[in-house]
């Protein structure tokens, strides 16, 4: 996939390392629900930063099919790519 | 996992959060004496989490309004408006309270969640879009999902971050719907409805506010936030609640868009439910009147809620921002909050626990809810409970 694919990915796992413990890897085939214990709380704060990082606006509907790190960064990419 | 193993998971979930033989969610409430007090097993308590404003739920014109409708119309309605008719009691009521709010029409629902369910459900649908403040009542959010529209949410009372979401809409700002509340249910603060009504003129936008907990709370004569601040005119529509200020069960929503009527044909949680009993609109009648006359009980709530916020400010409790007569205390951990609701209680004060998921942002919050029927020396023994509990809470 295309560099801003990677660009978001990375941007993600970085934002994802401040809420899991420091021994956890970050893989893109990561589950964020049972591997890295983001809650709904959670992962809405982690989306509100994404947007404004990102300057999209992420709707609840779309997230809810999202569980994978690959998944979110993907959507990210995908709104980002509408918005363009 | 099976659809009964989900079950036993949240079960266990909430044992392991809770001490054994505590029925601290859907706590037995014995027998009712008053607006404010009732008796938890053998024990005398003072409610201090229900949200009964004014204090209105034994109020003599109520009752009597309540028994009479009862004794002419029976029990129920046994169905919907729809299809059963509207009682004289139904279409009253919607006149009053569109009298009441100066507005063109109003619709009554059965419940406060089925009134926000009804109207998101019927003003918006797939491709439109609706935009929620982050501490949005449960019954915003399934409205929302209820309407198949696209969810944004902005941060919780930031209009600037409200803004930035409505310009990356670009022309969409047309078709959203924005909805923020009068007082917040969870940490008591008010909407800044000034910001918001220039940000939703400017973008096009419609604009519901949910007065649940500001009925008969702000405003000269009780209507909410949109009278307290002069703004009525610039809110496409209020909904609210019959259960909180007006001391029965029901919902309401009040327009100046004369579109409001056809939410009757096409609103599911409208439609497809059976309207409000008679003893329940009659009393809610009463209510209203009451609520609208009611300064004197607004002042004595303002009162008690000052007098509480500040004792607990006081005393070092971390509160929401803006005094009101929903005063929660957040604390750092479910355990703590417990601690607190657990102590209240053996003192006799009875009042809200919220754990997460439910409360913002993960915190777990202490909630109190203040009443005109509270007097002054409650208010201050809560606060005397409150200061004694501080210490083996926060070592
Ligand atoms: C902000 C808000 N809206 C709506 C409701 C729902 O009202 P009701 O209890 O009448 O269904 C509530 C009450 O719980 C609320 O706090």
């Amino acid at each position: 996939m295309s560099t801003d694919y990677n660009n978001i990915l990375s941007r993600l796992c970085f934002h994802l390392k401040q809420l899991s413990s420091p021994d956890v890897v970050i893989v893109p085939e990561t589950d964020l629900i049972n591997e890295l214990a983001i809650d709904s709380v959670k992962l809405l704060s982690l989306v509100m930063e994404i947007e404004d990082e990102f300057d999209i606006s992420v709707p609840l509907n779309v997230l809810a099919d999202v569980q994978t790190v690959h998944e979110l960064a993907n959507l990210i990419y995908q709104i980002k790519s509408q918005n363009k | 996992m099976s659809l009964l193993d989900k079950l036993d998971a949240v079960a266990a979930a909430r044992k392991a959060l809770l001490p054994e033989g505590l029925e601290v969610f859907g706590t037995p409430i014995e027998e009712v004496y008053s607006a404010t007090e009732a008796r938890i097993g053998d024990r005398r308590i003072l409610f201090l989490g229900t949200n009964n404003y004014l204090g209105l739920t034994f109020a003599p014109e109520c009752l009597r309004a309540a028994h009479e409708a009862i004794d002419r119309e029976g029990t129920g309605t046994t169905g919907s408006r729809m299809a059963n008719g509207s009682y004289s009691g139904h279409r009253a009521l919607e006149r009053e309270f569109a009298e009441f709010y100066h507005c063109q029409s109003g619709i009554v629902f059965t419940t406060g969640y089925q009134a926000n369910l009804a109207m998101i459900s019927g003003l918006a649908g797939a491709g439109d879009v609706v935009l929620i403040d982050g501490d949005s009542h449960a019954s915003v959010y399934d409205g929302c999902r209820l309407s198949g529209a696209e969810i944004i949410r902005f941060r919780h009372n930031d209009v600037s971050d409200m803004e930035k979401r409505l310009k990356r809409l670009g022309e969409r700002s047309k078709s959203t719907l924005i909805i923020a509340e009068g007082i917040y249910s969870m940490l008591g603060d008010q909407a800044p409805l000034a910001e918001i009504v220039r940000v939703k003129n400017a973008y096009n936008s419609i604009l519901l506010l949910d007065e649940a907990h500001s009925l008969g709370v702000l405003g000269k004569t009780g209507q909410g936030l949109a009278e307290e601040t002069g703004l009525t005119d610039g809110v496409d529509f209020i909904t609210g609640t019959f259960s909180k200020s007006l001391g029965s069960i029901g919902g309401y929503c009040v327009s100046n868009h004369p579109q409001l009527d056809q939410l009757r044909y096409v609103s599911r949680p409208y439609i497809f439910t059976a309207s409000p009993s008679p003893a329940t609109i009659a009393s809610t009648r009463a209510a209203l009147k009451l609520l609208r006359d009611g300064t004197e009980l607004r002042r004595q709530l303002w009162q008690n809620s000052r007098q509480l916020y500040a004792r607990l400010d006081g005393l070092g409790y971390r509160l929401g921002p803006q005094p009101g007569p929903v005063i929660a205390n957040i604390l750092d951990s479910p355990q703590q909050a417990l601690m607190l609701w657990k102590g209240l209680l053996d003192h006799g004060i009875y009042v809200n626990l919220i754990l997460p998921p439910a409360a913002p942002e993960g915190k777990a919050l202490v909630r109190c809810s203040v009443s005109a029927a509270h007097t002054s020396e409650q208010m201050d023994h809560v606060g005397n409970i409150f200061a004694e509990l501080r210490k083996s809470i926060f070592q």
